[in-house]
């Protein structure tokens, strides 16, 4: 009715409030606000405030080589072929000449030596994967050693374990393709990892590879994974990071100024722009040259796959080398169940029980601590890691563990290199294993509390200036100078976590109550974390008075 | 806060900042005022880094014009020497290191401009919960609630329970649309190649450099040689197959040294016909210490004693390596008799131990 009616009044034009665009771009500009809604959009988001720190880079870093992987890879397969038909090669690369091959391994000799920059594309795109991976991994201490995957953040923290997951095993499904000699015994080393579950490994093996090893079907299952399936997975789930990383808005470290209900820094326009912007031509640009000059996976040296050959120094990319560790150092246990069925231990317990473990624990994390805490509240200003020395100290042991068995997979490396026996690393990656996270957990705490210790001493007592007072009774002295209050303020802004207290043994009628073994466990927890011996009790505003106010010789 | 909070946490929480308790010297004194950097207030310092962004650019458009001209110019089987890296591709160095100046001259050209001439004053911006409050909380439930007794989806039980039924049985359709993925296991694992030798039909061994048949002779004592059954060649359609279990490593040990009775009777006069494929994960073992007579897998550092039957001495390995009988024929050269007597390889479920 009223759309009739609006009709028959005439040539006027529906009513806009809106003024007459200024220009060109604030018309198109309208325009698309008009389709889009792209204002509502901007108001949030176009002057929007992000903190500035180096550490705060890591994850921009991971995001770059994530599209410079993605560029490359569309490139390259223009003119890879995952075909494990034989061909028999004739291109420019005399010592292959006449050797038979898989189309999937010529193809890539033929993108290393025929297609111009080829060589150079395909560089980059496998530096730029060990960046990435390498980009997620410190990333991920950052956001761990900081305690920013605190509320709210934890699903946040869960998106980037699954892209750091997905991203190691795409790797992985990547350097396999080529078919050279190397990544196909990574593909048998697969082959036999899914062979030793039991029950179903066999079956796992026959559907996977479409009959025996190594068949005709690998390559090209393993290529609609690589460049379809987890791209795509880790495309959603790289926006949804994004998006809860706007949406959270950033953490900050403590500071003058700086609470849990602000956050300080420049607009995203035009300072952000430029920084991140520019940032993604600095890592494309230094990754560019890094190609050029530093060869990666040169496959034609190693030659096409068989079966029944293999090199030395057989390594996987380095994020898959602490399970190449597992592996390694796992004395060969194999055991006869349930009447002659076969269970290898050997196998099964490092890569099917451990590898899963040692990757899990860093996605349930942020749990098991909020648990143990009993915090439910927000957390938007970052910890300082010695502030939290138990968990800085557990990161710390988790990261000695992978460092062990990085060692423990590059055993032979190690001997060859260090003239080491390889027995001698294998045992003492057995016994690290286990020793090594312990120590290094006790070492980590220790050095924390140290440095809460010194916090304290600067606060109460200030810095040391350099300049030696001569008394008149002849003794030295050493003039401190007070901090000025924005680094008091700073140094103790932290907040200390008491220990959760176990509920009164009896109830408000004498009558004994026993709490449960969760109740029990979390309140010992809570000590180990935050009791007596695992923080320093900061410096109160009446102790830095008394100090100070009186007799202030220093 | 609306929610209860703790008595473990510590209460200053939240509000840090905001009551600067008088006299208090760890109080937050607020943001610090903002210092100008030179080009804030020296004209020619500003006018002097818009020059040397501009320059950066420019550098960029140039790397871009090289990029081209290396591109077009370099033959791609060029090499040459480039200290200190040594002899390398022309084209991939040249075309790379123009790539990388062309982008990294952008971004530097950027985050110069962005720390030189863009404000650099930091500002507050204010956060908000991301917890909605309990009005917004109660409106949102009870609008769930009128939607679910709308949708009658907790009343008529008969409606849900077969949604959830075919729900739970569609995807059965995927599960078994993946069936032809692969043939099933079966006995495939168990035998090898060499099956198809019988005591009236031997399989002749194949030297697997030469590709001829081998007589006992010619294997010394020390010596390790690779073989596989004859009849296959590597232009076969399933020789990838046939080689991952039928590749044989041979070792010639001096009869006296065998320590495993059983072994040297499946040997030929000390001649012993070990399966080449590790049984750890598959790797075919290839290195082979003489006078030990141990062997190594190059993959996970597994070792056998093949004099002592291949019993693992080392390393991951589960079980020894198979050994194939062999004898020689009436030609004086090596055969098989039969299959390996074990499965090859990596151990499965269902192979008895």
């Amino acid at each position: 009715m009223s759309s009739a009616s609006s009709t028959t009044s005439g040539a006027a034009k529906p009513a806009s409030t809106r003024a007459k665009p200024a220009s060109k771009w604030e018309a198109a500009a309208d325009w698309t606000d008009g389709r889009l809604g792209i204002y509502s959009l901007a108001k949030a988001n176009l002057r929007k405030i992000f903190p500035d720190h180096w550490s705060f880079m890591l994850g921009e870093i991971c995001l770059y080589t994530f599209i410079i992987i993605i560029m490359t890879g569309v490139y390259l397969t223009l003119f890879f072929k995952p075909s494990m038909g034989e061909v028999i090669y004739d291109g420019s690369y005399v010592p292959l000449k006449g050797i038979g091959m898989s189309e999937a391994y010529a193809s890539t000799v033929d993108i290393s030596f025929e297609v111009r920059g080829g060589l150079l594309i395909r560089q980059i795109h496998h530096w730029a994967a060990l960046v990435f991976v390498a980009g997620m991994l410190v990333h991920m201490m950052r956001v761990f050693f900081t305690g920013a995957f605190r509320k709210p953040r934890e699903i946040n923290w869960v998106f980037g374990f699954l892209l750091l997951v997905l991203g190691m095993f795409d790797g992985f499904f990547g350097y396999s393709l080529p078919d050279d000699l190397l990544s196909g015994t990574g593909i048998r080393f697969m082959e036999g990892a899914i062979l030793a579950v039991p029950l179903v490994g066999t079956y796992v093996q026959m559907f996977l590879f479409g009959g025996e090893f190594p068949g005709h079907d690998i390559i090209p299952r393993f290529f609609t994974i690589h460049v379809l399936l987890i791209p795509g997975i880790m495309l959603g789930l790289l926006v949804a990071h994004l998006i809860l990383v706007f949406y959270h808005k950033h953490t900050q470290w403590a500071g003058p100024g700086k609470t849990e209900k602000n956050v300080v820094g420049m607009p995203l326009m035009p300072v952000y722009m430029a920084k991140a912007g520019g940032f993604f031509f600095l890592v494309f640009g230094l990754i560019a040259a890094i190609s050029a000059i530093a060869s990666i996976n040169p496959i034609w040296a190693y030659g096409p796959y068989r079966p029944d050959q293999v090199s030395t120094d057989a390594q996987p990319d380095w994020y898959m080398g602490f399970s190449e560790g597992l592996i390694r150092v796992m004395p060969g246990w194999e055991i006869s169940v349930w009447g002659g069925h076969t269970l290898n231990l050997g196998v099964f317990i490092p890569l099917m029980v451990v590898f899963p473990l040692v990757l899990v624990s860093i996605a349930v994390y942020p749990f098991i601590e909020s648990w143990i805490t009993g915090d439910k509240r927000e957390h938007h200003i970052l910890d300082r890691p010695r502030n939290a020395p138990v968990r800085t100290a557990l990161g710390a042991a988790w990261i000695s563990l992978y460092l062990v068995l990085l060692i423990g997979g590059g055993n032979d490396l190690f001997a060859t290199h260090l003239h080491l026996s390889l027995n001698a690393i294998t045992y003492f990656v057995r016994v690290g294993f286990f020793v090594v996270p312990v120590v290094t957990f006790i070492v980590t705490k220790r050095w924390c509390l140290g440095l809460q210790r010194r916090d304290k001493e600067k606060v109460l007592h200030g810095r040391e200036t350099g300049v030696i007072k001569r008394l008149p009774h002849g003794e030295f002295v050493e003039v401190h100078a007070q901090l000025p209050q924005k680094d008091l303020h700073t140094l103790t802004a932290h907040e200390q976590i008491q220990p959760v207290q176990l509920p009164a043994q009896t109830d408000e009628n004498g009558v004994a109550r026993k709490a449960g073994v969760l109740t029990r466990t979390r309140a010992k927890l809570s000590r180990g974390f935050y009791g007596e011996g695992s923080q320093i009790p900061k410096p109160t505003a009446e102790e830095h008075h008394e100090i100070t106010s009186g007799h202030g010789h220093h | 806060m609306s929610h209860d909070m703790s008595e473990n946490l510590p209460e200053s929480h939240g509000s840090a900042g905001e009551v600067a308790e008088h006299g208090n010297p760890f109080a937050d004194p607020g943001l610090p005022a903002h210092e100008p950097r030179r080009t804030d207030i020296d004209e020619r310092a500003a006018k002097r880094a818009e020059r040397q962004v501009s320059l950066m650019f420019v550098v960029s458009m140039l790397a871009t014009i090289g990029f081209i001209a290396s591109f077009v110019a370099i033959d791609p089987d060029k090499i040459v020497y480039i200290f200190p890296l040594g002899k390398v591709s022309a084209l991939n160095f040249a075309l790379g290191m123009t790539l990388g100046v062309a982008l990294f001259m952008i971004g530097a050209g950027a985050v110069h401009w962005a720390r030189t001439l863009m404000s650099d004053v930091e500002v507050p911006a204010e956060r908000h919960p991301i917890e909605a409050d309990d009005e917004l909380r109660a409106d949102i439930m009870e609008q769930f609630r009128q939607g679910a007794a709308e949708s009658g989806f907790g009343r008529r039980k008969m409606i849900r329970n077969t949604l959830l039924g075919s729900l739970a049985l569609v995807p059965l359709s995927g599960v078994v649309l993946l069936r032809d993925l692969g043939p099933l296991p079966e006995k495939k694992l168990m035998g090898t190649g060499w099956g198809k030798a019988t005591q009236a039909m031997p399989l002749e061994l194949v030297n697997m450099s030469t590709m001829q048949p081998m007589k006992a002779e010619d294997i010394v004592v020390g010596s390790l040689t690779f073989a596989m059954p004859k009849g296959l060649t590597t232009h076969d359609e399933d020789f990838q197959q046939r080689i991952a279990k039928d590749a044989l490593m041979l070792v010639r040990i001096a009869p006296e040294d065998i320590k495993d009775d059983k072994s040297r009777e499946l040997g030929f006069e000390g001649i012993l016909a070990y399966s080449k494929i590790c049984t750890h994960v598959g790797c075919p073992i290839s290195l082979y210490e003489q006078q030990t007579h141990h062997a190594l897998c190059p993959c996970h550092q597994s070792t056998f004693d093949l004099a002592d039957g291949a019993r693992v001495i080392f390393g991951p390995a589960g079980h020894p390596l198979p050994q194939l009988k062999i004898i020689t024929d009436e030609k004086g050269n090596l055969v098989a008799t039969g299959d390996f007597a074990e499965p090859v390889g990596p151990s499965y479920w269902e192979r008895a131990r």
